[in-house]
């Protein structure tokens, strides 16, 4: 059996969250290729290379996958997909946006933001916002598969495999790339953060976030947000946690003014330790909080920074 | 221009759901279902673009047994202008459902197909983009930012690293995003108007599609559980079992 694995990359850097999803191809079983699709991206596929278990890397650097526009990478896949019996991607916004695309096109089932592999054909999988876990066995000959990367651990980077270069341009000439309106921050990625730091609604403004920076800084935590905080204009919808944001699990989660609404939990209940700050003795975060404090977040912020 | 809105009819996103006792699935037995929160967003957006005059006719369509006629009905008092169910018993796969809403597009021809990023039962997040691939239209997925500009239109998508913009040639397909927009709510006097609105019922079977499932769902089992911790008095308390009990900071 042999395995194709989307590289997440941004044309410089190969994604630590791929190194979860070759895991997750690893627990599967068989031989597993990596694609670099991207422009001006020999730095990745060099990158890639590296990545333990994996025998060969295919790069196709073409301008057509600069931006990694679905309708183009898309029609990459599915003609590469002939060798292949699993079809692999991150379930970040990029596998989600072209993976069902490719699985359409094959004319075969995807399953979505599996977090455990069972056999070569049943996965396990979240549904209802993490409310049940469904383990779904899939009857197509061809497996396309997105992987929750925070449920696979990252495989070494002692590897050394072939790269190939592709020739073929695949460009479907529907779509092109205007801008993007990158956040810029200094911090670690949250989706892969061993300390997240999140502030909801309870933080009042935006400005308050900057409570939450000293005790990032103190412990190389992200900054991550609600719904709520979000809607309300206090921070960029990236920093969002939950079903329709990002999904963390990191070693230790603070919320700080989060009340612990459904939607939120399913982005950060896998955490190992959860911190609640609240001054809602009620709020249904402590349900799931392994300390809580109960207080008012701006008492316990400067208290908190002043003591790490 | 025509807008095709397809919406789902799914359990309120309020609802704490129960997996069954045998773990044969989700108990979904005398639960209040609601229209999934993303497509309530894609009515919305269909709805401004018509009250812009750039959309002049919305088209609800929407795929399950008879009772998803209540969610067709809510979205035409959201001001879609006709719907369509296309009715099954059967649980489909996303394939499915793009399978026959590829026969929608081809026979109302729309410039526009407006769906929900994801079903918050199914968490796939896979229908629009299939539905664009059996199209072969090109699609701006997770929409926070809809313009049309003439034949195209540009689509502010949200990315993990923040926001991108692409320019789509129409037709093409959009699903929405949590921050596109804050649906409005239905009026009485628009609620007593959506009852005399058309909705033309169609059979699944009819469409000449093979819906076999691809996939067999084997069980549902609750998540583990977490169990609530404890409550600290101070903060120097919550440094020591930070440090000395999880172990989680130095």
């Amino acid at each position: 059996m042999s395995i194709l694995v989307f590289a997440e990359h941004d044309n410089n850097e190969l994604k630590a969250d791929t190194l979860k999803t070759v895991a997750a191809a690893q627990a599967i079983g068989g031989d597993i290729n990596i694609l670099v699709a991207g422009a001006n991206c020999s730095a990745v596929a060099e990158q890639a290379a590296k990545v333990n278990g994996v025998s060969k890397v295919l790069v196709a650097d073409n301008a057509a996958y600069e931006h990694q526009l679905a309708e183009n990478i898309s029609l990459l896949v599915t003609e590469l997909a002939g060798d292949y019996e699993h079809i692999i991607a991150t379930a970040l916004t990029t596998g989600k946006n072209f993976m069902p695309r490719v699985a359409a096109l094959l004319d075969v089932a995807q399953i979505s933001d599996i977090i455990g592999v069972e056999s070569a054909d049943t996965f396990v999988r979240p549904i209802y916002a993490g409310n049940a876990i469904a383990t779904v066995q899939s009857l197509d000959s061809k497996k396309v598969i997105t992987v929750r990367a925070t449920a696979f651990d990252a495989v070494a980077t002692d590897g050394n495999a072939e790269i190939v270069a592709l020739d073929t341009v695949t460009d479907a000439g529907t779509s092109s790339h205007v801008s993007d309106e990158l956040t810029e921050s200094e911090r670690p990625d949250l989706g892969a953060a061993s300390v997240v730091i999140s502030g909801g609604r309870g933080m009042q403004n935006g400005d308050n976030f900057k409570l939450l920076e000293g005790i990032a800084d103190k412990l190389g935590a992200a900054i991550g947000a609600s719904r709520a905080a979000v809607d309300a204009g206090f921070v960029p919808n990236d920093m969002q946690v939950g079903q329709t944001g990002k999904i963390v699990a990191p070693d230790l989660y603070i919320a700080v003014g989060i009340s612990g609404a459904i939607q939120h939990l399913a982005g950060m209940k896998d955490s190992k330790i959860i911190v609640a700050i609240n001054k809602d003795e009620e709020a249904p975060i402590f349900q799931v909080a392994d300390y809580g404090i109960v207080a008012d977040l701006f008492d316990v912020l400067p208290e908190l920074e002043a003591k790490l | 221009m025509k807008v095709l809105v397809p919406i789902k009819r799914v359990i309120d996103y309020n609802v704490k759901v129960r997996v069954k006792a045998d773990n044969s699935n989700v108990d979904l037995a005398n639960v209040k279902m609601a229209i999934n929160p993303f497509c309530e967003i894609a009515v919305e957006e269909a709805v401004r673009l018509k009250e812009a005059g750039t959309a002049t006719e919305i088209i609800a369509v929407s795929i399950g047994d008879k009772s998803c006629q209540e969610q067709l009905r809510t979205a035409l008092a959201l001001g879609a202008d006709r719907a369509i169910q296309i009715e099954t018993d059967q649980n489909l796969d996303s394939l499915h459902v793009a399978k026959l809403l590829q026969k929608v597009v081809e026979e109302e021809q729309p410039q526009l197909v407006i769906l929900g990023k994801q079903s918050i039962d199914s968490d796939n997040n896979q229908t629009g983009q299939m539905l664009a691939a059996l199209t072969g239209l090109p699609q701006g997925t997770f929409a926070s930012v809809v313009k049309v500009d003439g034949d195209k239109v540009n689509v502010t998508r949200e990315v993990d690293g923040g926001l991108q913009t692409v320019a789509l040639n129409m037709p093409a397909i959009v699903t929405t995003d949590l921050r596109l927009n804050e649906p409005r709510y239905a009026s009485l006097p628009n609620i007593m108007k959506a009852k005399r609105k058309p909705l033309d019922v169609k059979a699944a079977s009819d469409f000449g599609i093979d819906l076999t499932p691809r996939s067999t769902l084997i069980k549902v089992t609750p998540p583990s559980e977490r169990q609530a911790g404890i409550k600290v008095e101070s903060v120097d308390e919550l440094v020591e079992k930070l440090k000395n009990e999880a172990k989680v900071i130095s």
